[in-house]
């Protein structure tokens, strides 16, 4: 095809620069700066796409982002694939494939549009009814059969290859829209010296003067003034020009989110570029300048390919030289639809009837068709169309007489007045008011420091929007802080004003109210008679308004349907909620380089090469990446962890515990604080002794737990759990600065700061005493000291049971003393141990972990630390602990279980082996593991008053029979604590 | 979304901030002569009105302060912002 509608001349194409780009496989010519829509209308295609239900040809009807029905698929090199993208926004470029979707076997020819038969199958809310009574009919037959029939294009196969850039900027005045309103604000605003962003979703700016063809601005034609302001604006380095850049929310105290579209207009982009930016803009004062969207009008069979909306043909004519059909008619309520036809027929479209559903429309554009020569029927409306493919006939009836009369034409324009894009106005919590001369909603009261102009605010004749655009400039440059000179008036000769009025909708089969989603008057007349009323409910029930686009077209049409049906008047009904996007946003933008290895930044420790380079396996905890434990040729895990254990036990092993929360606490009342935080009493804590402190919650449930060391009188070293180290940071916090805000201390993060290697086992003081001075460190005891000229700190203490050291190193230091100690233990016999083998040694000794022992609910008596704090007046958490609900006998006590076999983690235990359905269980299973010093599987559990079960017999039922289990103390290896000393 | 003016730092984006309950909740001075039911007031009991609310707030990912704040619960809108040690 050869561009058959192409004009002559006019429009913006560059009609230099030819392009080449296929549609469905099949090549076609367009020029630059056309979109793929203009594009296949130049080449005479209109039939575009399936309807997402009835699988009804449907053709382009818009020439913008409110286009419901040519929705397609893009593919570019290296597997880049973008599904439903909007043909009208679609710019093409040399090599473009796009292909349409929703239609099998081909767009021509589908079965799912055969005879229509899927309207009778699927009403309004057909979903409530088919499915809800059999669910399970729902998942193996319906819903795969109804995925393949409706829905959108697909999801692309592969990863987006892709990268997208996030963007934080502030401005004074951030215009959105760059048509005739938004550059006079922007420009006004830009004069003022006020910082300003201007932003519009199109490649060009200018919104409808890039269709005006008749208007003179200042001296200039509408485009040049265009360009002209344009270059003023550039110029100067206090305002930023976006644009393909689309507003699409709008939150609260004025930030917006704006979605740049960087690469996708280029044939071959730079793959250095970014795809998209995601601007998050804080703007002391907006100019919403959006503009308006024609309404198409309702009546039977007003979707077929070949009838669209009358500004969009003229679009079409105007900007891109491209007639949309060669006989073609109107169907209007609205002024619009002859000034289409005026600038159609000049083009030398032939006009067979302007058929005005008003009975007196505004006589002077009556006046200019017929003197045009165009035949102009006054209270006329569609009754019906015809055309497979495309429209060929439509039916028209005369209201008064009831004359029917049928017409020929390949191009039905339609014009049924022009909404307000009140989206981010609405996104913004501004309230709407229905203004019943315009028949659409404009913005009423602002809810933040934003302002309408223009067509969003139903301001539509030019003179009016640009001065409507200057004076909102002005007032948000000076609400900005910025001081304004009242701009001059915009000197302007435009098209006369244009009027129309609501005329309540047609109806028949296949009058579309949404298009994209196939919701017809029928299917809101039927969820009214069905006791849907509000239009919340009506939307959620038929799907109108849903679509990815958002009802643009649909939602006032709906209004008129839903007012007709219940007798009430639009304004009564209100308006359903816009929500953000305003346009689909990809979901690259919004995860930006939050992506891979930067989606959850991983902490390692600084040992952590050298862990893998001795072949570590690794788990994740929370957001640090640990040594599991240390394989060695021919090791399983089980293998590996047990003799990691048994050679601690036997000789010595060497742990990495930096992660371990580290926590400085200094100050003349550290001690009175801690004591306050901690169960433990620590106010007389020695210098130089360690003690192992419980935190529990104001209500009394364990928190964290870890070693409180007193290195002086008002300094101590605190250590928290993995996970909890900022938990309990915060919770100090708290109490520091909001309950005892008197109390001398300070807190201080050192968990980067100190790397901790922990030495356990009976050679560990072999090891460690060629380094540095451990003679006369008890058990518990904290001393700071040099190693190897490194001042390193100390603690003896244990979680393992054995003789124990935990060595605090600088970080920068710790992978040279990791190294140095791992040498010296191996020549003890010893070996490095992961965390699993940590886990297993302490269960040995029934220490407990918080987080696996304990799940919030859990109190120090029930871990067996009744005793703890009794004497203290007070500490967080102590009142409650005399709560009568926490001094129950039937409480769940930490046990041992002694198991026939292995448990599982969460396991329930009983009292019958095969107890009945609905049997509480006593307890449950907290930890279970294989201990190699016993040779026996183990296990901590919590139990039902469970200290006072030592020694019966339990079960832990399972899948495959009960497990056995004998309740023991919770303490499996030297309970006497003897090893401690080694 | 909102700004929030830390009494410390000025105004800075919502997420750099906690809300951390509502404020001036005073814990007993001594608990031990609470009653039951006061103290299990104090613990779980908290209002949760539509309108105006007194709240604890913290600057979590900056100056790391706590301080309090009126906020209206509909509106999102801050009516007062105050430190910790300054009366409402």
């Amino acid at each position: 095809m050869s561009q058959a509608f192409r004009t002559a001349r006019g429009g913006s194409v560059e009609r230099w620069s030819p392009v080449r780009f296929t549609f469905d496989g099949k090549e076609m010519g367009g020029f630059s700066g056309d979109t793929l829509a203009s594009a296949l209308l130049a080449n005479g295609v209109h039939l575009v796409g399936r309807s997402f239900k009835y699988h009804r040809p449907r053709g382009i009807l818009t020439a913008g982002t409110e286009e419901p029905n040519a929705l397609v698929r893009v593919t570019r090199a290296g597997g880049r694939e973008t599904p439903n993208l909007r043909a009208t926004q679609v710019e093409l470029y040399d090599g473009l494939r796009a292909e349409s979707q929703n239609n099998y076997p081909s767009l021509a020819f589908d079965l799912g549009g055969v005879a229509g038969l899927a309207r009778r199958l699927l009403p309004a809310g057909f979903y409530y009814k088919t499915f809800m009574p059999s669910l399970g009919a729902w998942h193996r037959v319906f819903e795969p059969a109804i995925r393949r029939a409706a829905g959108l294009g697909f999801v692309p196969g592969r990863a987006d290859p892709d990268h997208y850039a996030n963007r934080y900027a502030y401005c004074d005045v951030l215009v959105v829209g760059g048509g005739p309103a938004g550059l006079a604000a922007a420009r006004v605003a830009a004069s003022s010296g006020a910082r300003v962003i201007l932003c519009d979703e199109q490649t060009r700016f200018g919104g409808s003067l890039l269709a005006d063809t008749d208007a003179r601005i200042e001296g200039l034609q509408a485009v040049d003034w265009v360009d002209d302001v344009l270059r003023d604006l550039r110029g100067s380095d206090r305002v930023t020009v976006l644009p393909r850049t689309t507003a699409f929310g709008y939150f609260a105290d004025n930030f917006l989110a704006l979605a740049e579209r960087c690469a996708d207009h280029l044939a071959d982009p730079d793959p250095v570029q970014p795809r998209e930016r995601l601007w998050q803009v804080r703007a002391k004062e907006v100019v919403l300048a959006t503009g308006a969207i024609e309404r198409p009008l309702v009546f039977a069979g007003n979707d077929r390919p070949g009838i669209m909306l009358a500004d969009a043909a003229r679009i079409y004519l105007n900007r891109y030289g491209v007639r949309a059909g060669s006989t073609a008619m109107v169907l209007t309520t609205h002024d619009s639809g002859y000034r289409a036809a005026l600038d159609l027929q000049a083009s030398g479209v032939r006009i067979v009837v302007i058929a005005d559903a008003r009975p007196g429309a505004d006589a002077a554009w009556v006046e200019r068709a017929r003197a045009a020569g165009i035949r102009v029927a006054l209270g006329t409306v569609a009754e019906g169309t015809a055309g497979y493919l495309r429209v060929h006939t439509v039916r028209t009836r005369h209201v008064e007489t009831g004359r029917i009369e049928t017409h020929s034409a390949d191009l039905v324009m339609v014009a049924g007045g022009w909404t307000p894009s009140v989206h981010l106005f609405s996104q913004s919590r501004g309230r709407l008011r229905f203004d019943a001369a315009l028949g659409c909603h404009v913005p009423d009261v602002s809810a933040q420091c934003e302002r309408s102009a223009g067509g969003c605010r139903g301001v539509f004749h030019l003179a009016a929007v640009l001065q409507d655009g200057q004076q909102a400039g002005e007032m948000a440059a000076r609400a900005a802080g910025a001081s304004v000179q009242a701009g001059r008036r915009i000197q302007v000769t435009a098209a006369p004003g244009m009027t129309g009025s609501s005329v309540p909708p047609g109806d028949g089969p296949y009058a579309f109210v949404d298009f994209q989603n196939d919701v017809t008057v029928n299917d809101i007349s039927l969820a009214v008679r069905e006791g849907f009323r509000g239009v919340e409910h009506v939307k959620r029930y038929t799907t109108v308004g849903m679509a990815t686009d958002q009802g643009k077209l649909s939602n006032i049409n709906t209004l008129g349907v839903i007012a007709r049906e219940t007798g009430r008047s639009v304004a009564e009904l209100g308006l359903t909620s816009f929500r953000q996007p305003y346009t689909p946003v990809t979901f690259g933008t919004l995860a930006g380089m939050s992506r891979g290895d930067l989606f959850d930044p991983l902490r390692i420790t600084p040992m952590h090469a050298l862990a893998a380079a001795d072949g570590a396996v690794f788990e994740d905890v929370g957001s640090w990446r640990r040594a599991l434990y240390f394989p060695r040729r021919g090791e399983n895990r089980a293998a590996a962890v047990a003799r990691e254990c048994r050679t601690v036990r036997a000789s010595v092993g060497i742990f990495d515990g930096s992660t371990l929360g580290k926590i400085e606490v200094t100050g003349r009342d550290a001690a009175e604080f801690l004591d306050r935080i901690y169960v433990n009493a620590l106010r007389n804590l020695p210098v130089g002794k360690c003690r192992y402190a419980i935190m529990l919650t104001e209500a009394g449930f364990v928190m964290d737990d870890g070693i409180v060391a007193r290195l002086s009188e008002n300094k101590f070293h605190v250590t928290t759990t993995t996970g909890g180290a900022a938990r309990v940071l915060g919770h100090m916090e708290d109490y520091r600065q909001t309950e005892w805000a008197a109390l001398d201390v300070w807190l201080t993060s050192v968990t980067e700061q100190w790397a901790v290697i922990a030495v356990q086992g009976p050679r560990a003081r072999e090891v460690l005493a060629p380094l540095m001075d451990v003679v006369g460190l008890p058990h518990m005891g904290v001393r700071d000291g040099i190693m190897r000229g490194v001042p390193t700190r100390l603690l003896r203490v244990s979680f393992t049971g054995e003789l124990g050291y935990e060595v605090n190193i600088p970080a920068d230091y710790a992978a040279a003393t990791w190294t140095l100690l791992r040498d010296a233990a191996i020549a003890q016999g010893g070996c490095t141990y992961g965390t699993e083998a940590m886990h297993v040694l302490r269960a040995e000794k029934g220490f407990v972990i918080v987080g696996q022992e304990t799940d919030g609910t859990v109190t120090p008596g029930d871990l067996g630390f009744s005793a703890l704090g009794q004497a203290k007046r007070d500490f967080i958490g102590k009142r409650s602990l005399s709560l009568p609900d926490m001094r129950e006998a039937e409480r769940l006590q930490l046990v041992g279980l002694l198991p026939d076999r292995a448990l599982e983690e969460g396991a329930q235990i009983t009292a019958q082996p095969a107890p009945p359905a609905g049997t509480k269980a006593l307890g449950h299973v907290t930890s279970a593991y294989y201990s190699p010093t016993l040779e026996r599987p183990i296990a901590l559990a919590v139990l039902a008053d469970g200290r006072a079960r030592h020694g019966e017999h339990l079960f832990v039922p399972m899948p495959d029979g009960a497990i056995p289990v004998r309740v023991v103390a919770p303490a499996f290896v030297d309970p006497e604590g003897k090893r401690l000393d080694g | 979304m909102l700004l929030i003016a830390c009494p410390y730092c000025g105004e800075r984006p919502e997420i750099e901030f906690r809300q951390m309950g509502e404020a001036h909740i005073t814990r007993p001075a001594d608990p031990a002569s609470v009653s039951d039911e006061m103290w299990t007031e104090f613990l779980y009991f908290r209002s949760n009105p539509k309108g105006s609310h007194a709240e604890r707030w913290r600057h979590v990912q900056g100056c790391g302060r706590f301080f309090n704040a009126r906020r209206d619960t509909v509106t999102d809108r801050f009516s007062a912002i105050y430190r910790v040690d300054e009366a409402p």
